[in-house]
């Protein structure tokens, strides 16, 4: 009998059962999350499946991520869900506590080995830890957090593995970029990514994040890594319970291998409107900048911001660029004051704004560009009228070529950045 | 279940965002108060010519992005009787069913905007009245067409207590 993968190894587990890919099976889940940004809210779901209660207070958590400026309905949507996580006794991340997917991982709710649904897309995020972690709609986080169960199809898993070390101003976002462009846009649909190879084992945590977060831009149900000393290094201080190592059977069976050559990538951007329309920088026409996004989900941690503020340090950015900075989580933020990194931010010309998924979706009210005007982010998506302008375009990037191009005013290569006149 | 209309035609990866735009989310909480800005972004006007009972025809990958049930909705809500494409994204894919918008996936590439479409959805089958061609759907797992026959998610978990995958 052939090894397993990472989702067929959590998968059988939650279901009890040897399950393989294509099976269909009913999962028990460890953690289910919800946050305010997509109606109808879970809660508001929750007596249609024949039940008041959640099944497990402890395995529900909400955040108020999506819109910490919120607008009337929004907060009559906050009130309703701090009302619901008071009378459940459901724990409930606050405004300004940062993005579900970020925090998750960061306060230690997430263990190598854990099921976990989210009632949003990105929720492929934590899979960074080894853990099958994936997003549903409001109608099936309701049922689950009735039952405290989902169906679901073991995905096909592809395996993409990356050598060679990323070379000085590549970042984790860029080899993410590269690998969106090789596998498209549905080349992953209702299948599972496992990120593997030489180039992953060196990787810190927070590239990890970013990679696994852009799954879903391939389709994909879950991006998955196994954990290894990394993973162990950065749970220590976060995890109190106990866990145990998850990795794929060396033997494992993949519905397709894709191999990146790491050392070889430059800074990729995604144009307009499609993740998987990617360039290498180098092919990129001189494109202007009105606006600078370094935020959302996807690579505004820690070490995204100092990666950003060193490009930054002792200069400003040019004339007519916004660049607007949101820490992707209250931990990140106070980490990034207390390291300077916000310090230098601001002093190059950076608003601020609060821990959350601002800066991302037109449905946060937040920064909205105007007609013609072209915005580079840090985000996961580009989709026309993303950020509630669709006579804007939007280009992803990494953070180190964000704060090149806020520094500039058109799309510029961090590699550069020395020569970088202010 | 048999669904006969007017088929309007969109291309491949039609995200969720462009289904229902991102800042129409806090807009409104009843559906039907968005039907007018269904596709808004990539085909204004869409959301004021589309009529009850026509057919949603798309390419590969209907419904990526994020995983709003909104999408969803506001098509249901629209009074489109069957989204078909040959591919649909998972999220979306679950949702659709979970709240009863009936999907049919099969090859589109010969059906254009305007065609007479009708399919008979528990069978599978399809036809393209203008042109006479034969459409065949591939067939939904189990658990989902016990979905469908119960009405929706929230009446199958209530019925059942769980999910029935026989």
């Amino acid at each position: 009998m052939a090894g397993k993968t990472i989702a067929e190894k959590i998968l059988s587990r939650k279901s009890g059962q040897d399950a393989r890919a294509g099976d269909i099976v009913v999962a028990s889940l460890d953690l289910t999350y919800s946050h305010d940004g997509n109606r109808p809210l879970a809660m508001e779901l929750l007596a249609s499946m024949g039940t008041d209660k959640v099944w497990d207070p402890g395995r529900y958590i909400l955040f108020l991520d999506h819109h910490p400026s919120p607008n009337a309905v929004s907060a009559a949507a906050h009130t309703r869900l701090r009302d619901f996580a008071r009378a459940q006794g459901v724990r409930l991340y606050e405004m300004g506590d940062g993005i579900s997917h970020v925090v998750l991982p960061e306060r230690g709710h997430i263990a190598p080995g854990d099921l976990v649904i989210g009632s949003d897309s990105h929720s492929c995020t934590g899979g960074a830890l080894a853990a099958f972690t994936t997003g549903v709609g409001s109608t099936d986080m309701a049922a689950a957090i009735a039952t405290g169960q989902l169906w679901m199809r073991v995905p096909e898993t592809i395996l993409v593995r990356c050598t060679g070390a990323l070379p000085r101003g590549v970042a984790a976002k860029d080899l993410a970029l590269a690998i969106a462009e090789q596998i498209g846009a549905d080349g992953a649909n209702y299948m599972a990514i496992e990120f593997a190879g030489p180039t992953i084992d060196t990787m810190p945590m927070d590239g990890r994040f970013t990679l696994t977060n852009l799954a879903i831009e391939m389709g994909a149900k879950a991006g998955l890594i196994g954990s290894d000393a990394v993973t162990a290094a950065w749970l220590r201080d976060r995890l109190t319970r106990d866990w145990t190592h998850l990795t794929a059977d060396t033997d494992a069976v993949y519905a397709q291998v894709v191999e990146i050559d790491a050392a070889s990538l430059t800074p990729r951007v995604a144009l307009p409107h499609n993740v998987d329309k990617v360039v290498a920088i180098e092919d990129l026409p001189r494109t202007k900048v009105h606006q600078v996004v370094i935020g959302t989900c996807n690579a505004a941690r820690s070490s995204d911001l100092a990666e950003a503020a060193r490009i930054l340090d002792g200069k400003h950015i040019a004339p007519g660029v916004r660049l607007i900075v949101t820490p992707s989580s209250r931990d990140t933020m106070v980490a990034s004051m207390q390291s300077g990194v916000l310090a230098t931010l601001v002093q190059a010309g950076a608003v601020i704004a609060t821990p959350g998924c601002s800066g991302c979706a037109g449905g946060c009210h937040f920064a909205v560009p105007d007609v013609g005007e072209n915005v580079i982010s840090t985000a996961n998506r580009n989709f026309k009228g993303r950020l509630g302008n669709a006579e804007s375009f939007i280009y992803l990037v990494s953070p180190a070529t964000a704060a090149a191009s806020a520094l500039t005013g058109w799309i510029t290569d961090p590699r550069l950045h020395q020569e970088i006149v202010p | 279940m048999n669904i006969a209309g007017r088929a309007h035609c969109f291309g491949d990866d039609i995200n969720t965002d462009y289904i229902i735009a991102s800042k129409y989310k806090t807009a409104s909480l009843d559906p039907r108060d968005l039907t007018r800005h269904l596709m808004e972004d990539i085909d204004p006007g869409f959301g004021q010519r589309v009529r009850p009972g026509d057919i949603l025809v798309a390419g590969k990958n209907f419904g990526c992005g994020s995983s709003r049930e909104g999408a969803p909705l506001v098509i249901k809500a629209a009074g489109i009787g069957v989204v078909v494409a040959p591919s649909f994204a998972r999220i979306f894919f679950r949702n659709a069913i979970n709240i009863g918008l009936p999907v049919f996936i099969c090859d589109t590439a010969a059906i254009s905007t305007g065609d007479d479409l009708e399919f008979d959805l528990e069978a599978g089958t399809g036809r393209n009245r203008s042109t006479g061609a034969l459409i065949e759907a591939a067939p939904l797992p189990r658990v989902m067409i016990n979905i469908v026959r119960d009405g929706g998610l929230a009446a199958h978990i209530r019925r059942h207590g769980t999910f029935q995958l026989g």
